[in-house]
């Protein structure tokens, strides 16, 4: 248990050490290596939105002037043809969303590939696509895979269905819970689907190598997750692939699955050249994996007093071509913020002609917290309650039994919410013709499996090898951390993030897990270096090492005469025994959730519908914040992409099922000028189980806009806005009806 | 395939020559913030890069009124205060196009030859009755602004032909303009609505004269008469702009696409030439 | 097809160099010249990704053909400050951490310096208006927008 107290390192608002390449262009990124032989790779992709695939002829794309190698599905190893996840990255029978890859070529060039592709013959018969939850869930849908039967029903299912999964969560008794309800409030609720946004396209370069020295260069946020992904794919061995993770130009849980490596290392292999393949704009939004468009139904029963009795909820998630939304996590965080006896939710996994979709920041929390927020808000109206009143009387504290199964540790959603209420956003009033609203968010943030290294070079520097791609500036709270430990300057401790051939495995970069859990591997590590200078300062000084003690970079003999530093004790390394290295691989248990609390005013052109943001603030319990300025940025991040999910975010699909808007001038991300500064709050109300009580704050900020926004235009025009998003014609329509 | 030859052109007649002479389709090359974005999906073309050209890159002023080369790009149209005092609304439409970046670039003579249903600068230049003068291998002519576009991505120029200025009167005494587009952000988008609009006030305030014209409600973008007819003659109250509102609303034949309904195109249409027109109304009182 | 031979300068560097008539200037930075600091984010002039400078008009390298680099100097990342000294506006975006990913930044860089070159005194709303065209997707603009406005600052004091 840590309690607050004041570090040296930790909590400080350093350069970050990768800062300078970064600023001047020198880092590099997913499409910036290149190597001797290089040849080029690009992608053939369906122009239909569902075809069967009655034939795939290269012939003429193999034969032309340039071009070395062309694959296909049937490319994979035959044990792998029945992996969804290779149905994915190149289609077999079915080409299942518009963009699906269907073959690849490498040339010379990237025009004559690009060339080449035209020349490739597919034979589709195209099928009735399905493109919205109500047409997939319909008697009689056409199916998109023709075997899936719905898991998780009561009684095992008979027939063929779109519906890949449903699932049930529920506590107490429901129909009790509304029995003893005043009021009981419900509605629906949908979000669209979503791209994660990131500026960087998908990209890699890389070399095959039949005596096992095959490379991967790209951008991820999992690179170990690449090489055990790619390798099983592909029949390697883990040994015989080495990842090596690029700067990442963001993810936001969009780089945490493949898609162009094993068909690059396919190339590399027919052709005997490195091959480079990147994703062009298009192609990330046609066939990269979105967030999941969703459709809820939501029924609270409190009573008078706002104290809720009963929470229900039916969440229905796309999962695109193939299952595995989130509605998982969507079902569990629903309702996490509060304290209620009674409460069900159900979950279904839905298939529609849409590519796969991809983890989003805190994925299938923002659709479910969006629905539920936006209920209570509207039950807080009703009875006459303040927006964050009404949560202070339910809000999850310590012993809270969530839905989900555990009991809350300390946890700090009733600090964020008072100081909402205290900040001097929340205090002055709302202007004339404007809306405020209010939400609550919840992440549970997860530990896993980290492994790191530190070691001391003889002049008593440091060089940390750690495996977590730095999406946000994790190495510089890694450097951090490190140095608190050690108690040497961090600007004396290099962090690296090493490829998988340097550190033992990493879990992927998401689920708000680095600088918690990577963060108690590096701390292990250099743990172990200190636990190693006592025993040579020990060994030096004839005592035993619990009479050494350690403290800002020194040692102290506590049994007698003796301080050496840290630079003297690595200088003499070798003659006291061999070179320091310490090591931290670890599975971090006790991951803090993180609860987010945000409030929104908003300014509504009544005569076209335009939402204007006019104030933010966005608290958030950050446990110890490592890094301030990384933990804000977090903080803004995430609230301006739930801004943007809110107000202009969707995939626009034509009646053909094909994506109309695959490109940032029509897929509306939010711009400098359509926002003010995001005030952001960090709450520490620290985690236990981390030595210095870090919670994980990558995700829990893209929760609350969603529900802040939309509340915020609905109380400003006096309608509410249950479907997202809150753009111009719907905000117009909405005022036009009331 | 996209551009397969480059040729930069010293003077008109070398440009009208490189674009008459060509066995596959050859392409002015201005600003190519379209140009470049188009060619990918384009069989092979030829550009000619007219940006040597120094008559295509400035804007003069005489007695007769504004001679603006075509391809002057928006960023540096903007930075003239002359052309801004005399048309500060065709010089709003022309800063509107795009970002910083593209406003480097891009320029109202590529705009109008795109020729796209929602161009920015169409609408302020049928409001302010320009003319387009267009060199061609058989002599130069002259075209109403309001007669160049003829349908969506296409206008009256012939392959071979080149827009080499635009012409706009000196306004009368009493004149100004403005033009107001809808786009759901604050910048970069492209317009789901636009109006221009020019009016002329006599010393008590009654509008004397009034052009109005809608973009990216229509195929092409669109002059009103019976918006204009509505402002004449009132002194720009709401029942005479609630007309031309109504008017600008009936006259336009929307789509349905990613950037709108037909809905709220009709409905937002209406009101941006009421804002145009009293943006308009107030620089011509000189406020 | 021929190439086109261009003869440029870039960063105050003479250069020279053959490209496909079809080729950006992006592609002609990047392919052509391994100068990987301008980035693609989209290839169509919506991100800003690749802003670069040309004849001291900032520009989105992906609109210009590697061909128009004729006798133009272009300025690119690479040409503002270096690993031993670093530009105001570079410093600004450190201290203010003004960067997550990174790969949004040597276009915002760019972009600032040239917005503060034309405008050493903008407001809030001017700086965000004119970096519109960069688009962020980690940081929310906050922090951008507070290391454009301090070495705004600071350059007017002769920092």
């Amino acid at each position: 248990m840590s309690e607050a107290k004041e570090y040296k390192y930790v909590g400080t608002r350093r350069v970050r050490p990768d800062g300078y390449d970064k600023v001047t262009g020198r880092a590099n990124y997913g499409a910036d290596l290149a190597l001797p032989g290089m040849i080029w790779g690009k992608i053939l992709r369906s122009p239909h939105a569902h075809a069967k695939i009655n034939g795939i002829d290269t012939g003429k794309a193999e034969a032309y002037p340039g071009v070395s190698a062309v694959v296909t599905f049937q490319d994979f190893p035959e044990k792998s043809k029945g992996n969804p996840s290779a149905q994915n990255i190149l289609a077999n029978a079915k080409a299942l969303y518009h963009g699906h890859a269907i073959a690849a070529v490498a040339a010379k060039t990237e025009q004559i590939a690009q060339e080449a592709l035209g020349l490739i013959e597919v034979d589709y018969e195209v099928l009735p696509p399905v493109m919205d939850l109500d047409t997939a869930m319909a008697e009689g849908a056409t199916l998109i895979n023709e075997n899936l039967k719905t898991a998780g029903l009561p009684e095992p299912a008979t027939e063929s269905s779109n519906i890949a999964a449903r699932q049930e969560l529920k506590i107490g008794d429901i129909d009790a819970g509304f029995a003893e309800a005043d009021v009981i409030v419900e509605r629906e609720y949908s979000t669209p689907t979503v791209h994660q946004g990131y500026i960087e396209p998908h990209a890699c370069t890389v070399r095959y190598d039949e005596n096992g020295q095959s490379m991967v260069w790209c951008c991820t946020q999992g690179h170990f997750d690449v090489r055990a992904s790619t390798a099983n794919l592909l029949g390697m061995e883990l040994g015989k692939l080495k990842v090596v993770a690029s700067e990442i130009g963001g993810g936001f849980g969009g780089k945490t699955i493949i898609y162009l490596e094993p068909v690059a290392l396919m190339l590399s292999k027919k052709s005997g050249n490195p091959v480079k393949i990147v994703m062009d704009r298009d192609e990330v939004f046609k066939a990269s994996g979105p967030g999941a468009a969703t459709k809820s139904w939501i029924k609270i029963g409190a009573k008078n007093d706002g104290t809720f009795t009963a929470m229900q909820a039916k969440l229905v998630f796309e999962a695109g071509a193939f299952p595995g939304s989130p509605v998982g996590p969507g079902t569990m965080t629903v309702f996490a913020p509060y304290d209620v006896k009674n409460a069900k939710v159900e979950g279904y996994d839905v298939l529609v002609n849409k590519p796969k979709v991809a983890a989003y920041r805190a994925p299938g929390a923002p659709q479910a917290e969006f629905a539920s927020e936006m209920l209570i808000n509207e039950l807080a109206d009703k009875l006459g309650m303040d927006m964050i009143d009404i949560r202070l009387k339910n809000a999850a504290r310590q012993g809270t039994q969530a839905l989900y199964g555990p009991k809350f540790n300390e946890i700090g959603l009733v600090e964020c919410l008072e100081q909402c209420k205290a900040s001097d956003h929340y205090q002055s009033a709302v202007s004339e013709g404007n809306g405020r609203g209010v939400a609550a968010g919840f992440w549970f943030n997860i530990g896993g499996v980290s492994s790191a290294v530190i070691h001391m070079n003889p002049d008593g520097t440091a060089t940390l090898l750690e495996g977590s791609p730095d999406i946000g500036g994790s190495r510089a709270s890694m450097q951090s951390m490190a140095a608190e430990e050690l108690g040497i300057a961090p600007e004396r401790i290099k962090p690296i993030v090493a490829d998988t051939e340097m550190v033992a495995h990493n879990d992927t970069t998401g689920g708000s897990r680095t600088t918690f859990a990577t963060g108690m591997a590096v701390i292990e590590a250099a743990q172990d270096v200190v636990r190693q200078f006592k025993e040579r300062a020990a060994s030096t000084w004839n005592v035993t090492p619990d009479q050494v003690e350690w403290s800002d970079g020194v040692a102290r003999n506590t049994a007698g005469e003796g301080e050496m530093t840290c630079a003297e004790i690595c200088a003499s390394a070798g003659r006291t025994g061999g070179q320091i290295t310490g090591r931290g691989n670890i599975n971090a248990r006790g991951a803090g959730p993180s609860f987010s609390v945000h409030i929104a005013d908003v300014a509504v052109d009544t005569d076209t519908g335009k939402v204007d943001v006019v104030r933010y603030t966005a608290s958030q319990d950050a446990g110890r914040a490592i890094h301030p300025s990384y933990v804000e940025g977090q903080i803004q991040g995430g609230s301006v992409q739930g801004i943007g999910w809110a107000l202009n975010e969707e995939y626009i699909y034509n009646d053909d099922g094909l994506l109309e808007n695959p490109g940032f001038l029509d897929y509306r991300i939010p711009l400098a000028s359509d926002l003010p500064m995001i005030d952001p709050i960090i709450v520490e109300v620290p985690n236990p189980f981390h030595p210095y009580g870090v919670r994980g704050v990558g995700e829990a900020n893209i929760i609350p806009p969603l529900a802040t926004v939309a509340t915020a235009v609905g109380n400003a025009i006096g309608r509410p806005m249950p479907d997202l998003p809150c753009s111009p014609p719907r905000v117009l329509k909405a005022i036009q009806e009331g | 395939m996209p551009v397969v030859e480059y040729s930069a052109a010293a003077s008109v007649e070398e440009a009208v020559s490189l674009l008459s002479n060509s066995d596959i389709p050859a392409k002015v090359l201005a600003g190519g913030t379209d140009l470049i974005i188009q060619s990918a999906g384009l069989s092979p073309i030829k550009v000619v890069d007219i940006k040597n050209i120094e008559s295509m890159m400035g804007a003069t002023i005489d007695s007769d009124g504004l001679t603006l080369g075509p391809s002057m790009p928006c960023a540096e149209l903007y930075a003239r205060d002359d052309v801004k005092a005399m048309f500060p609304g065709l010089v709003e439409a022309a800063y509107l196009i795009g970002s910083t970046q593209v406003q480097g670039r891009c320029s109202i003579g590529g705009n109008l030859c795109n020729s796209s249903p929602a161009a920015d600068t169409i609408p302020a230049l049928i409001a302010n009755a320009a003319h387009c003068v267009i060199q061609g291998s058989g002599g130069e002519r002259t075209v109403a602004v309001e007669d160049f576009v003829t349908g969506v991505g296409r206008n009256c120029m012939e392959q071979g032909e080149l827009l080499t200025a635009l012409r706009l009167a000196t306004p009368a005494a009493g004149t100004s303009d403005a033009y107001l587009r809808f786009i759901p952000r604050t910048e970069m988008d492209i317009a789901v609505a636009g109006a221009g609009v020019s009016i002329t006030l006599d010393s008590d305030g009654t509008c004397t004269a009034a052009r109005v014209s809608i973009g990216a409600v229509a195929p092409t973008a669109l002059l009103v008469p019976e918006a204009a007819n509505a402002l004449i003659g009132s002194k720009l109250d709401d029942a005479a702009m609630d007309k031309a509102a109504a008017a600008s609303s009936a006259a336009s034949s929307p789509i349905t696409d990613r950037r709108g309904t037909v809905e709220f195109r009709k409905h937002v249409v209406g009101v941006l030439t009421k804002r145009a027109a009293a943006i308009a109304a107030q620089r011509a009182r000189g406020e | 097809m021929a190439k086109v031979h261009v003869s440029t300068s870039i960063n105050g560097e003479p250069t020279e160099f053959l490209c496909n008539p079809h080729d950006t200037l992006l592609d002609v930075l990047r392919n052509e010249l391994n100068m990987t600091g301008t980035k693609e984010g989209c290839g169509s002039g919506d991100c800003g990704a690749c802003s670069v400078m040309v004849n001291d008009r900032l520009v989105c390298s992906c609109l210009v053909l590697g061909a128009e680099a004729q006798g133009k100097e272009i300025g690119t990342v690479e040409g503002i400050g270096n690993n031993d000294s670093l530009h105001i506006i570079q410093e600004k975006f450190l201290e203010h951490a003004a960067l997550q990913c990174g790969i949004c930044t040597p276009g915002l860089i760019v972009s600032t310096k040239a917005l503060l070159e034309e405008n050493p005194n903008p407001t809030e709303e001017e700086a965000r208006y004119y970096l519109a065209g960069n688009l962020c997707r980690c940081t929310g603009y906050d922090k951008i927008i507070r290391a454009v406005m301090d070495a705004a600052e600071s350059m007017r004091r002769g920092a």
